[in-house]
């Protein structure tokens, strides 16, 4: 029997929620970690009982937690992240050095094949992976080491590493993003990286095609087609067809193009999910109405998917790793919003429901096919 | 023993409930009591204080006998109360909004 878990990261806790098949009928767990800060978390591919956390607290700092029974019962493992060597400096907000800073974990890749492979993007922007299920870190430095790292700026959230895309196809290729430097890809295994950024467009930064600096969101991939990447940027949504080496814009008829969250089909490569926003002053919908975008061609032509969504007075956001699809034959599409609702689409989009409604602020979301 | 009473996230984490108390080898300092604290409740390095600089964290307080220590040098013997266990050391989260 086929069925979903659906993991939520909220300001106050994590929640798993699971249905069967049908995504219809929900069990909704009590809080984890309550009262806790919880940005991620995310499920092994290669075992899906264990799933990794990222648990802070502004008082007590950070910690990982491990469960190897699917979510039940977890255990806290290595919260030590020291980067390597001397760390230097990044820019501050007004121009001037800042040493680098571990402040909290934005996102865990776990690996494809191995449970006890993780990936940590980290803020101030790292990334750090670890190989014994999370009981040690160690930076993968070539990135902030990257000849551009001393010009990295935070976006109003932190200079942080909050997206890790793993190549299924070639381990030695990842992608990552920061805000607000932009994407990198290492096609070494983490050895060296180069900013993949042409074609972005930011006209908030001095040099508007400038290499590095720009405010990437997120980048999503379908699997099957890995050199594709979708990217939802501060402004604009962005293709590539070349493993990042070069970005159109796709916004097409959106009506408007900033947001955080974007997502792929997991059977359609070219249907793609996106939450328009405002602005990057104003982090609700337009007019009040929460819409999912979606587009089937690949980006530039978008359609409104309304049916179960509040059309009138929703004035809440979709943060960059809220949203999540599922492997079930009839895609399903999961996405939370800071008002703590998370809404299901069991058909790929054409309706939705939500599975919750009186959650924290919700922070992330995932979900694991089980079959 | 010196009796510790640590905020509510920090018990949950550690997985014990109401006060703890930890052995503490020669002077009755902060800092080793935060030494003795971690080496039986290895869970909570890096949550009191920096795992480096072992620098208390920003929102983290020390009181004990009524008197705030958390700005005091951590090598400053804590006071007889405590060293005897008939007070403890409070660990605390500060009062910050949200």
């Amino acid at each position: 029997m086929s069925g979903v878990r659906v993991l939520v990261g909220t300001k106050k806790g994590a929640f798993v929620l699971t249905s069967d098949g049908k995504r219809q009928m929900w069990d909704v767990s009590a809080p984890h970690f309550a009262g806790w800060e919880l940005y991620h978390l995310k499920g092994s591919p290669a075992d899906p009982n264990r799933l990794y956390a990222s648990q802070c607290s502004g008082w007590f700092g950070q910690q990982i937690q491990r469960s190897d029974d699917g979510g039940t019962t977890w255990n806290p493992v290595d919260n030590k992240f020291t980067y390597a060597g001397v760390p230097g400096t990044h820019q501050w907000y007004d121009g001037t050095p800042h040493p680098w800073e571990f402040a909290r974990v934005w996102h865990l890749e776990p690996s494809l094949t191995d449970p006890d492979t993780v990936y940590a993007g980290v803020q101030d922007a790292a990334l750090f992976r670890s190989t014994d299920g999370g009981a040690s870190w160690h930076e993968l430095a070539g990135l902030r080491e990257h000849g551009s790292g001393p010009s990295w700026q935070p976006g109003a959230g932190g200079l942080c590493l909050h997206t890790i895309l793993l190549d299924p196809t070639n381990a030695n290729r990842i992608y990552i993003a920061i805000s607000a430097a932009g994407a990198f890809r290492t096609d070494d295994g983490g050895q060296s990286w180069k900013p993949i950024n042409r074609g972005l467009k930011s006209e908030g930064i001095p040099k508007p095609e400038a290499e590095v600096g720009h405010c990437v969101h997120h980048i999503a991939m379908n699997g099957s087609r890995p050199n594709v990447l979708f990217m939802q940027k501060h402004w604009d949504v962005m293709r590539s067809d070349n493993g990042g080496d070069s970005w159109q814009e796709v916004s097409g008829n959106l009506p408007t193009d900033f947001g955080f969250a974007i997502d792929v089909h997991t059977h359609e490569p070219e249907t793609i999910y996106v939450v328009p926003i405002k602005s990057d002053s104003e982090h609700f919908p337009p007019d009040g109405k929460l819409r999912v975008f979606r587009s089937r061609s690949g980006g530039n032509e978008w359609e409104p998917l309304t049916k179960g969504l509040p059309q009138s007075n929703c004035y809440v956001n979709v943060l960059r790793d809220a949203m999540a699809v599922d492997s079930l034959d009839s895609c399903g599409i999961y996405f939370g919003t800071t008002g703590g609702q998370v809404y299901v689409s069991p058909d790929a989009g054409d309706t939705w429901m939500p599975i919750v409604e009186n959650l924290p602020p919700v922070l992330s979301v995932e979900v694991q096919t089980l079959q | 023993m010196i009796r510790v009473d640590l905020p509510a996230h920090l018990r949950t984490l550690a997985r014990v409930q109401g006060e703890v108390s930890v052995d503490v080898a020669g002077e009755v300092t902060l800092g080793a009591v935060l030494d003795a604290l971690e080496a039986s409740y290895p869970v909570l390095r890096g949550a009191i204080r920096d795992h480096i600089t072992q620098k208390r964290r920003p929102f983290v307080r020390f009181f004990a006998c009524e008197e705030d220590w958390s700005h005091e040098r951590t090598d400053v013997p804590l006071p007889d109360a405590v060293t005897a266990g008939s007070e403890p050391l409070h660990i605390v989260g500060a009062m910050a909004g949200g």
